[in-house]
């Protein structure tokens, strides 16, 4: 497994602030980092999920049986969805195929994708930071709770808490920064997660997908989604004709509205905001302020 | 050194500007996040092994103190020993969870006892404990020890015991309580050394 986590060096670049100028990357740039998750090895023991939670020192609660029967909740996994105090989420679905009986088994967290939605969302400048290894994370002292980070997000991931902050996975950066890997990669018994550069598991997806598709998995893909150019967790998919029974979808993008709010909508709305502020300023100079008919004093000689 | 009047309106209007410049589109970003601090930097490590079952993966504990006589050590953090060779860092899901088990407040510490028909446990001391295991032993062996089987052939043995001795136990140990186990007769055993 690779240990090269921050190429070497102490701290980490930043590739991208939300709503900021982006820093100059020329000086030092960092290799970009991925986990790869090979579907077809993984057993469903759910220890990445217990990992994490122990490393974040999260507790969710656990569904009462009533609560599951109000839900009606039936699989295998913990809890229905993400929530805030749970960043990552083992998906289970059951489903017959034309191949028959399939288990499909997803693990479900940000995603870390290289295009962020979140990221390109955001509106509170630097509350939604990208290093230069890909790593997404949110800082929550500059967070102003708008929820835009749920509307850009194409995979549905940002969870709010009670004091209105968004949560979800951070790729472990204080152990990536450290030298160390994610706390799930570490405890996966089945070398289902290996952590390291980019590129290394791109090529290592590439070889399971081979040998996936020599052994009658002719079906099987790498998950490395285009649509937001390419993800920080990378997925074997054995079923690859199946994505969306995996709880993946199919050709993640970032919203087009969230393109025109940012970019030309947000020039014609600065443009329009100062262009009034302006006339209105223009006027009293020029004019003197507006004299009301049938303003006031009318209406008290009336 | 002095400032004169004049020199403190420059230096003021100066300053100003470059706030101003700063506030109009010069990248004052910085291009380095501190990131979140790792939460095991000033832990103490400590090596051990999984107590469930007898793989008996290598652990790494990490526990805040610096182990003065007036403090206990809190555990905060447990994951698994890259050094080990059974594991190699790696947990399973009960495994990775052992901090919450150490943290638990329904730990057993003390050995338990619920005599026959009684609804609830009571604490009993270690001494009683161990005085009351071996009793059963001796009983049992006494009350169920076959000398000769059916064919009349001599074994020695006495099978209403089973002898399941715990993970953490190294070859040594399990090697005693193999030598134990033989004496008694016992058929039914398992270390973790499986001798």
């Amino acid at each position: 497994m690779s240990t090269l986590t921050t190429g070497g060096t102490v701290g980490l670049g930043i590739r991208r602030l939300s709503a900021s100028k982006e820093p100059d990357t020329s000086t030092k740039t960092y290799p970009e980092l991925a986990i790869l998750v090979d579907v077809s090895s993984c057993i469903g023991c759910k220890a990445c999920e217990v990992a994490c939670q122990q490393w974040h020192d999260t507790t969710p609660p656990l569904l009462t049986p009533e609560e599951v029967e109000k839900l009606g909740f039936v699989s295998y996994q913990s809890l229905p969805d993400l929530r805030h105090d749970l960043f990552m989420l083992m998906k289970f679905n059951e489903k017959d195929t034309e191949k028959g009986f399939v288990w499909f088994i997803t693990k479900y967290q940000c995603m870390h994708c290289r295009e962020p939605g979140c990221l390109i969302a955001c509106p509170a400048p630097g509350a939604v930071i990208q290093y230069q290894n890909g790593v997404v994370d949110f800082d929550h002292s500059k967070c102003i709770g708008c929820k835009m980070c749920v509307v850009g997000c194409p995979f549905d991931v940002p969870r709010y808490d009670a004091n209105n902050k968004p949560w979800k996975c951070n790729f472990c950066i204080d152990r990536v920064e450290a030298g160390l890997e994610p706390a799930c990669a570490k405890t996966c018994p089945t070398n289902c997660l290996t952590f390291g550069l980019k590129e290394d598991m791109v090529e290592k997806g590439k070889k399971i997908v081979e040998s996936l598709k020599k052994r009658g998995y002719e079906n099987a893909t790498l998950y490395d989604p285009p649509g937001v150019n390419g993800t920080g967790y990378i997925y074997v998919l054995p079923h690859g004709d199946h994505v969306k029974d995996y709880n993946l979808p199919e050709n993640p993008r970032i919203d087009a509205s969230i393109g025109l709010w940012k970019g030309p909508l947000k020039t014609i709305g600065s443009i329009a905001f100062w262009g009034t502020l302006l006339g209105v300023f223009l006027q009293l100079v020029l004019w003197g302020p507006i004299k009301v008919l049938g303003g006031k004093e009318n209406k008290e000689e009336g | 050194m002095e400032v004169s009047r004049r020199g403190f309106l420059k230096l003021s209007a100066g300053s100003l500007g470059a706030s101003v410049i700063g506030g109009l589109g010069f990248d004052l970003t910085q291009a380095h996040a501190r990131v979140r601090e790792l939460k095991i930097t000033k832990a103490k490590v400590t090596k051990s092994i999984c107590p469930y079952c007898s793989v008996s993966c290598g652990l790494l504990a990490y526990s805040l103190s610096d182990g003065a006589m007036n403090v206990k050590d809190r555990i905060i953090h447990i994951e698994g020993n890259p050094d080990d060779p059974i594991n190699r860092g790696t947990l399973c899901p009960k495994g990775a969870s052992l901090k919450d088990l150490i943290n638990s407040p329904y730990k057993l510490k003390k050995p338990m006892y619920k005599p026959a028909g009684a609804k609830e446990w009571k604490e009993i001391t270690w001494d009683e404990a161990i005085e009351k295991f071996a009793r059963w032993v001796k009983d049992t062996r006494d009350r169920t020890f076959i000398h000769k089987d059916r064919a009349g052939r001599v074994v020695n043995r006495c099978d209403s015991i089973i002898w399941a001795v715990g993970s953490p136990l190294g070859n040594e140990e399990g090697w005693l309580m193999v030598k134990v186990g033989i004496a008694l007769g016992l058929s039914a055993r398992e270390t973790q050394a499986t001798i």
